[in-house]
């Protein structure tokens, strides 16, 4: 057979982002009402901060095939070794080794379909899944005093947040609070988790409650 | 706390975050076809209970969710070596010391044993 193929509309992909006309509310807008959402004070030493304005995607691949894909349509290379993370577009996109196979991108809101489109088309008939998993997950940061967030998150995960085996640029996926997270340090100024929507509540009033003893607030001004 | 060493994730990490899964190198016949119900039975529902080394199916279930092998004394508990699929193990029953069969990966595993060792002292 000598029938040529074109793999790339083997995938039947479609945006699945609504469009700005239609109302959407994050994974913890209902957390937010029903909880409450304490405002940061002046002697707040630690501030939580849902990032509820960015689109999620796995990547799942071949390393090498990935690398060249990413450094086409964002100019980084892929996370290559094990729990790191990669950070660009000033802070607001990322990409995360989630294991061998698989990488999480975060882009910002409303791009994940022309991001996977321009993937797709670098990668032509390579054997990759590219997944938008935005509804599944949010991105929660923690920003503040240093030892206060580490404390904090020492009280939550059973994984050493020290510097010295958590410098920024790392992240891992941990048991948290006996659910799951992902915990990652894109600088050394702020922490991020990437909660599933249906933790998310139960991880927020979790944060609530091991942060009451530094002040913890809630900035919604996202 | 009790921490496994993932050769996928290639750190330390808590126990917690795994789940054994059984028997290691179990491997499917290749023609089920051609199998006797006692062979078909041996691969489905028979399996190993040794005194001493045994070779195990982990996951890393929190993390990167990827399998790998065990392998563990099950009279100390002992977990002698972690390595990744399609991977033979270096301790076995027959090489309990495990002593170094001059392979490509010996040195790779030298070092994950010394620090096993490490770890337990
Ligand atoms: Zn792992």
């Amino acid at each position: 057979m000598s029938e040529s193929v074109n793999h790339t509309d083997r995938a039947n992909t479609y945006d699945a982002c609504p469009g700005a006309d239609i109302a959407q509310e994050s994974p913890l807008a209902w957390s937010f009402f029903n909880s409450g959402a304490p405002a940061p004070r002046p002697n707040s030493r630690v501030v939580l901060r849902e990032l509820a304005d960015r689109d999620h995607l796995i990547l799942r691949g071949g390393a090498i095939v990935l690398d060249e894909a990413v450094r086409q349509v964002f100019g980084v290379s892929l996370p290559a070794r094990p729990q790191q993370l990669v950070v660009f577009n000033g802070g607001v996109s990322s990409l995360q080794w989630l294991s061998p196979d698989e990488w999480l991108l975060i882009v910002p809101f409303g791009q994940a379909y022309r991001v996977e489109t321009e993937l797709r088309q670098v990668l032509g008939g390579a054997s990759v899944a590219i997944s938008d998993v935005s509804a599944g997950q949010t991105l929660v940061e923690l920003h503040g005093e240093d030892l206060a967030m580490r404390e904090l998150l020492m009280k939550s995960v059973a994984y050493d947040v020290h510097p010295r085996n958590f410098p920024p640029g790392k992240g891992v996926t941990v048991v948290m609070a006996k659910s799951s997270a992902i915990l990652r340090r894109p600088d050394d100024s702020r922490w991020e988790l990437v909660i599933r929507r249906s933790f998310a509540d139960y991880l927020y009033r979790w944060l609530l409650d091991a942060g009451e003893e530094f002040e913890i607030g809630v900035d919604r001004n996202s | 706390m009790f921490h496994i060493y993932c050769p996928y994730c290639e750190e330390w990490r808590e126990e917690e975050e795994f789940h054994a899964k059984g028997q290691a190198h179990i491997q499917r016949p290749l023609d089920p076809e051609s199998c006797s119900d006692e062979e078909w039975g041996d691969y489905l529902f028979f399996r190993d209970n040794p005194r001493g080394i045994h070779h195990e199916l982990w996951v890393h279930a929190v993390g990167c969710r990827k399998f790998f092998n065990i392998t563990r004394n099950t009279q100390s508990y002992v977990i002698l070596e972690t390595y990744k699929m399609g991977e033979q193990p270096r301790f076995t029953a027959e090489n309990p010391n495990g002593e170094s069969q001059g392979g490509a990966a010996s040195a790779d595993l030298d070092s994950q044993t010394a620090s096993v060792q490490e770890a337990r002292a």
